[in-house]
């Protein structure tokens, strides 16, 4: 790595691992959308296991799995690390700062919401990924597949969790909101021609993804699918 | 929008010297007209304060025109305070009512250190410059003006780059004090001229490199520092320099 001099560990260079793991991420999210939309054919969770199944025996996609820890991780330390670094670049805090003037909210909160979908991620992790991996799933259903979907079932009766799961996608709503376009502006793609699509696309990509998230467990927990 | 002689409070940062602790220190101003400029009231402060035997508040300040980047003030907590497009100097008291409060402080980053009161230290720009934000040429006659010829479209860019008059309102503005929209300025405004061309990968290198030995922070691309621009400096020349950046580092041959 030492031909390319300092191109990671300069200001420009740790934005480019954000913006470039922020857009795989992102294009995790569409994945992972599509998956779970599969409940949507109220089946009793047939077609959501096989589903499921498929994404758990894919050796392509198991393959994929280490890239998108590896990945979520580089964006979460590098994350840290920036909202630390940018703190200690202005010591002493202005008495009146009027930062609604000129820029959004929740452009100045990245780290902020992405602290609270770690903390999100912590307990979608450890209710779901960790059981479909390594302790079982409990039940099969009558194709013989594991039955994740009953796990779902089970777990959105709880309707403090639908809340976090709700306010965890607004969340994630928010910091797509940013993100999205921020990546291609960092990755200097920023052009007459192109921005505004980007950004046009950017911002109802920010909306339905999380939205169809969210939506899940409100229609569990409401038993309008089951 | 005040028409008559107001009556002001400001709360205005007093520091020492860099080392002291400072406090914002309230002061009373009255019959200020609204068509002083924001420095003639705080000229007029100063008298008031030579005349009373006290230390008069140090600013910076230059040509008065909005055009040589020297005044510096963080007022009601915006960069050259509540006007678009404009400096400190040519903010005028009409744009503020009587009986109004304002809150004027320095320039807050760890790059720019008060000098004291209101003043500080911008060095760090002169040294980002001096590290590459030149061209070097030989010295003789000038040659003929249309020897190089550039597209309008180009021309009119690198023009509207080099508008930046190095005041510092992106860093103080910034939430993350990132110098990215100054530096990104002078980048551009020499990369899209043929006679960039030859240093542009060093120049984009060494730049850089300066901007993050002095403590800027790193740009995160609120859009702040273009929002608050005096010269309405825009993102595109960060995105270009973020461009000249990655050509010079994984494809260019040339490093520093």
């Amino acid at each position: 790595m030492a031909s390319f001099g300092n191109a990671f560990s300069s200001s420009i260079g740790k934005k480019l691992i954000m913006g470039i793991t922020g857009l795989f991420l992102i294009s995790f999210l569409v994945v992972h959308c599509f998956i779970n939309a599969l409940i949507i054919v109220n089946d009793g969770g047939l077609t959501f296991n096989m589903g499921a199944h498929f994404m758990g025996t894919n050796w392509i996609i198991r393959a994929m799995e280490v890239v998108l820890f590896a990945g979520l991780l580089a964006h979460i330390v590098q994350g840290f690390r920036l909202v630390f670094q940018n703190r200690a670049a202005r010591p002493e805090r202005y008495a009146v700062n009027n930062g609604s003037a000129n820029s959004k909210w929740y452009s100045r909160s990245m780290g902020l919401l992405g602290t609270l979908l770690l903390i999100f991620l912590i307990v979608h992790v450890s209710k779901f990924w960790v059981m479909s991996r390594f302790t079982g799933i409990p039940t099969v259903d009558a194709n013989g597949n594991h039955d994740l979907f009953a796990v779902m079932v089970e777990t959105f009766k709880d309707p403090l969790l639908v809340l976090l799961y709700v306010l965890a996608m607004v969340s994630l709503a928010y910091h797509l909101l940013h993100g999205f376009s921020s990546a291609f502006q960092t990755l200097g793609w920023n052009h007459k021609k192109y921005t505004p699509l980007i950004k046009g696309f950017g911002f109802w990509f920010s909306i339905i993804i999380p939205l169809l998230f969210a939506l899940m467990p409100i229609v569990m927990y409401l038993g309008c699918i089951k | 929008m005040s028409t008559g002689n107001m009556n002001l409070t400001l709360k205005i940062w007093r520091q020492k010297n860099n080392k002291a602790k400072g406090g914002l220190v309230d002061y009373k101003i009255s019959e200020v007209s609204p068509d002083m400029s924001f420095l003639e009231m705080f000229d007029v402060l100063n008298e008031d304060l030579v005349a009373k035997g006290e230390e008069p508040v140090v600013f910076d300040h230059d040509c008065r025109e909005g055009i040589c980047g020297a005044c510096s003030m963080f007022i009601d907590g915006r960069p050259h305070g509540p006007k678009e497009g404009i400096t400190t100097c040519q903010l005028h008291m009409r744009s503020f009512n009587d009986g109004d409060t304002i809150v004027v402080e320095p320039w807050r980053a760890k790059a720019f250190p008060v000098i004291k009161d209101l003043m500080v230290d911008r060095t760090a720009f002169d040294r980002i410059i001096a590290s590459g934000g030149f061209i070097s040429v030989n010295t003789g006659n000038a040659q003929d003006a249309n020897n190089l010829p550039i597209p309008k479209v180009q021309a009119d860019s690198a023009f509207e780059a080099a508008a930046c008059i190095g005041c510092g309102a992106c860093v103080a503005t910034c939430k993350n004090a990132s110098a990215m929209l100054f530096v990104s300025a002078k980048v551009s405004q020499l990369a899209q001229l043929p006679q960039g061309q030859p240093e542009r990968y060093r120049r984009v290198q060494s730049m850089v490199a300066q901007m993050d030995a002095e403590g800027f922070g790193n740009c995160t691309n609120t859009g702040a520092c273009e929002a608050e621009c005096p010269k309405g400096i825009s993102l595109e020349n960060i995105a270009r320099m973020n461009r000249d950046f990655y050509s010079a580092k994984f494809v260019s041959e040339e490093s520093i």
